[in-house]
């Protein structure tokens, strides 16, 4: 719904980055990234409440953190020697938050909108780490996201799991050892009901029917390609020589993942109808679906999703912007927790994953959801559906140091974060952000000059070349200048 | 369904049924006097009051303080340890105008077309909506409900002139009952100068040169300021002529506007098109309020001078530019009020109305004083839309829009235990709760 805007601005800046590449950013990534290659600082966050989500509440609590882990977990906790020490006297700690529904730092588009089954392409191939939405959703207090393929195809591309580790390569952006999975589609999107007449072609499937025959298609071709590979295997083993392997299949080798556990499903639905189908097709072909997506009518059939141990992430208040949203409750993740469901609270949106803790408290008045279940619809909960919860989404000794910092109780729309660390860094923090602004402004001030004597410069140049040219070879036409400053033309 | 529904009312609206004996799900049963006794009044004209009780007497305020004699026969609420404040007032909304936004048969808030000035939001407000007890529910008792503000089929419009929006209480049998004021404002979407834009025949984003996108711009200036020159002539024939001159739809709705009094509501953004909007408005004397706002920030001293109030875009929207501070939508209506700018907070949506509160909260917990937030989603956008005689405080003699509640009505945890619209006990019961009721007790699916 909201209009996105693209700022010139902000493009010759980034162009400016590219063509200098000593600016203050790249200067802040390289020193970011040699701090990465030394060993994380030993670390006291002191005197704080300490909301462990699975082991309750600490008041005036310290946590330590040694190599990018939770060492210790107590009151007044002596820091070792080279400890430094965050005081969050009246400040609040909570495991960083998880979104398991987003689509930041990807490069592009998100759709493979072409084919309905696209497990080809893998959203790690295009993990963007500039932007900017990494280091807003970060000031958010988010630590971990999973980051998905958009919901025009039934079967659609993999997914990754990344650490908003800002500042990093995009090489280092993906959870070490978290399982990829793959994004499913059913209902309303993978049919293109709400994309008619924008003079999109017509395309398979159109129905919820032909939703189901294309995954059960891609199913049954992808397991026997499996046998295929199996048999091959076997054969091989067995000392067979001189046999031809199997013709690779890039878009059937991870349905094969899937099929033996190996890729995650998180599959994007709405309707009861739906949610039921793909739990059947998946018992059909023996595999398991980690998540359902949105799932707005999930409360109808909680009893079903919890019986499949399937996950189910949902939005906390979203509706009506489609006729499979029209039944959407924001009690569906309450009803959903109390009939057994691992549920989480996702944010489908950069801008909403800046406060998906208020989000996760709105199960608190639809529902009544406890303080720690509401919490943990945004920490633990979607670590588990992520298969990280060993890692991380509780403070936890022994856990990954990814932690948000609040003001106050994160559960109130008034709390704002102070720092969030990921590995046991200090990755955001609100003072270093403020008081760093005063000089952004400065530097973009500059830049922007440059930019415009640069094209100036440039312009000069070519009507130079061009009257040149004129006089040598009138025959050749000029080119327009390549550099163009829009933000001049203010009436 | 019902059935289940009747047996599982909430306790305290099984109180409330009790009490005034009343079925409440309708809307307006005859009028009787109410009064609240025992509460915390936060009038918003003064300090809030402890102990405190407010008298309803015709729909309207009749007293609010200590010491009030309540009338006899009065029906009572003991509102002892609850909180009584003016119901929530949400400025941009298209309510009643869009049901399902994504399908364009539930969807009237955008006509074809570019100059529509007599086109008129209350004439197609649906009393019947789901959204309208849905946003109840979260002590949002009025609205204004905006043509071409929103939604798919606004996306692709081309409307210059949108039509009237229209103030309503989010109650009543039929949208006459519900009017508050038909011609709140006119809609006014400022062209803007735009570069870039997305194609949805390709679903892809389309550039052009900046010279195009100027002419463009240019051309749909010129339209505009023909259209107020005719407006302005005709204005003027029908001032001189009497009963006896041609009529034309569309000019004759522009009169009260080129006259300024009815004010253009302006929907811009970027602090270019703010800056050309509020001089097209002040060089043609249009009362102006501008919609959006997203970078009002940065021309704050200009819309001081020129006394233009800002209903803003919501705070949890991400900034406008990417190099933006990332808090910038939160802690600019603190910056505004400061620089004397009047501000309220607008959901610019229907699904999302129930967040205005949510909204204010996030940007008092960046700079902006308690009772401004409070104020800007009830007395604020009152005066904005010059509504401030009837609704936005707890005063004698106003409009009796009001909510009890247990707790801040900002705070995402709070709930809404009475509401009264024009004086009427309203239910909050909605869609969203009678399918929680129901599939809260669906008996366990067979193994």
């Amino acid at each position: 719904m909201n209009r996105r805007r693209v700022s010139f601005g902000a493009a010759v800046i980034a162009l400016l980055f590219l063509l200098a590449g000593t600016t203050g950013v790249a200067r802040e990534k390289e020193t970011k990234a040699s701090a990465a290659a030394n060993p994380a600082p030993v670390l006291l966050i002191h005197n704080a409440t300490i909301i462990t989500v699975t082991h309750g509440t600490l008041e005036n609590g310290d946590i330590l953190i040694k190599d990018g882990k939770i060492a210790a977990v107590g009151s007044a906790l002596k820091p070792p020697a080279d400890a430094q020490v965050i005081d969050a006297s009246g400040q609040f700690v909570m495991p960083g938050i998880i979104d398991c529904h987003s689509h930041i730092a990807v490069d592009g588009d998100v759709n493979e909108g072409s084919v309905s089954v696209s497990s080809m392409v893998n959203i790690a191939d295009v993990l963007n780490s500039d932007d900017p939405a990494i280091y807003r959703d970060l000031a958010g207090g988010v630590t971990e996201a999973n980051v998905l393929h958009g919901s025009a195809n039934s079967i659609g591309g993999q997914t990754v799991v990344i650490k908003l580790r800002w500042g990093q390569p995009a090489a280092k952006l993906p959870f070490e050892g978290a399982l990829p999975g793959i994004k499913f589609a059913l209902g309303e999107n993978p049919k293109r009901s709400n994309f008619r007449g924008f003079g999109l072609p017509e395309r398979y499937p159109a129905t919820r029917m032909g939703v189901e025959e294309t995954i059960r298609g891609a199913f049954t071709e992808a397991r026997d390609y499996k046998k295929s590979w199996d048999d091959y295997n076997k054969h091989v083993a067995a000392g067979d020589k001189n046999l031809i392997p199997p013709r690779r299949d890039l878009k059937l080798d991870p349905l094969v993942e899937v099929l033996e556990g190996k890729r995650y499903v998180h599959a994007h639905c709405y309707r009861e109808d739906e949610i039921l189908m793909l739990l059947r097709v998946a018992k059909e072909f023996g595999f398991h679906v980690q998540t359902l997506q949105h799932v707005l009518e999930g409360y109808k059939v909680a009893d079903e999703i919890a019986a499949a141990g399937t996950g189910a992430s949902t939005f906390s208040d979203w509706w009506a912007y489609k006729v499979e949203a029209y039944d959407a409750i924001p009690y569906n993740a309450a009803l959903m927790t109390r009939r057994g469901v691992v549920v989480s609270v996702n944010s489908d949106d950069a801008a909403e994953a800046t406060h998906l803790n208020q989000e996760a408290a709105k199960s608190m008045r639809y529902g009544g959801l406890t303080r720690d279940e509401a919490l943990k619809l945004v920490t633990l909960n979607p670590a588990i559906q992520l298969g990280i919860e060993k890692r991380v989404g509780s403070i936890e000794v022994g856990k990954d140091a990814d932690l948000a910092i609040y003001n106050r109780d994160p559960l109130s729309a008034y709390a704002v974060v102070q720092k969030t660390l990921i590995d046991g860094r200090v990755y955001f923090d609100r003072e270093r952000d403020l008081a760093g602004r005063a000089a952004l402004e400065q530097e973009k001030k500059e830049l922007l000059q440059k930019a415009k004597k640069s094209a100036e410069k440039k312009a000069d140049g070519k009507r130079a070349e061009e009257k040149k040219s004129e006089e040598k070879k009138p025959e050749e036409k000029a080119k327009p200048p390549q550099v163009r400053i829009d933000e001049g033309g203010a009436r | 369904m019902k059935a289940s529904n009747m047996k599982l009312r909430v306790p305290s609206l099984t109180l409330g049924c009790l009490l005034l004996g009343g079925t409440l799900f309708g809307q307006n049963v005859p009028a009787t006097d109410t009064a609240i006794t025992h509460a915390k009044i936060f009038t918003l004209a003064g300090v809030p009051v402890e102990d405190g009780t407010l008298v309803i007497h015709e729909g309207k305020i009749a007293a609010v303080g200590v010491n009030i004699t309540i009338p006899a026969g009065a029906k009572v609420i003991d509102a002892k340890g609850l909180q009584v404040y003016p119901g929530l007032f949400d400025p941009i909304t298209q309510m009643g105008l869009s049901e399902i936004s994504a399908v364009g048969a539930t969807v009237d808030t955008t006509e074809s077309g570019s100059f529509n000035p007599d086109l008129v939001a209350a004439t197609a407000v649906l009393p019947s909506s789901a959204h309208i007890p849905v946003t109840r529910a979260a002590g949002i008792t009025e609205v204004l409900a905006v043509p071409a503000s929103g939604g798919f089929d606004s996306a692709r419009a081309t409307n210059l002139i949108g039509g009237q929006a229209s103030a309503i209480n989010l109650a009543g049998w039929t949208a006459t009952e519900m009017l508050i004021r038909k011609n709140a404002a006119m809609v006014v979407d400022w062209p803007e100068i735009a570069t870039r834009s997305f194609d949805y025949s390709t679903f892809s984003t389309k550039e052009k040169p900046f010279s195009d996108a100027k002419k463009d711009y240019d051309k749909s200036v010129d339209q505009l300021t023909n259209w107020i020159a005719e407006s302005r002539h005709y204005a003027q024939v029908a001032a001189a002529s009497g009963a006896a001159y041609d009529r034309d739809v569309k000019l004759e709705a522009m009169i009260l506007v080129v006259r300024g009094e009815m004010p253009v509501l302006v929907f811009a953004d970027k602090a270019r098109d703010i800056r050309n909007a509020v001089e097209f408005c002040e060089n043609q004397n249009l009362k102006m309020i501008l919609a959006g706002g997203g970078e009002a920030w940065k021309v704050k001293d200009l819309l001081r001078s020129k006394s233009v109030p800002v209903i803003l875009r919501p705070t949890l929207d991400y900034p406008i530019e990417d190099d933006d501070a990332y808090d910038r939508l939160m802690t600019q209506p603190a910056e505004l009020l400061a620089a004397g700018v009047k501000i309220a907070f607008g959901s610019f949506d229907n699904s999302f109305a129930r967040r205005l509160g949510q909204q204010a909260a996030n940007a008092v917990a960046h700079g902006l004083a308690y009772e401004d937030g409070l104020k800007a989603v009830t007395l604020y956008p009152a005066q904005i839309l010059g509504l401030d005689d009837e609704l936005g405080t707890l005063e004698t003699g106003k409009i009796a829009n009001l909510i009890v509640t247990n707790g801040d009505p900002l705070e995402l945890t709070t709930e809404v235990r009475y509401l009264f619209i024009k004086g009427q006990l309203t239910s909050t019961d909605n869609k969203q709760k009678d399918l929680y009721e129901k599939y809260l007790n669906r008996p366990p699916a067979a193994k």
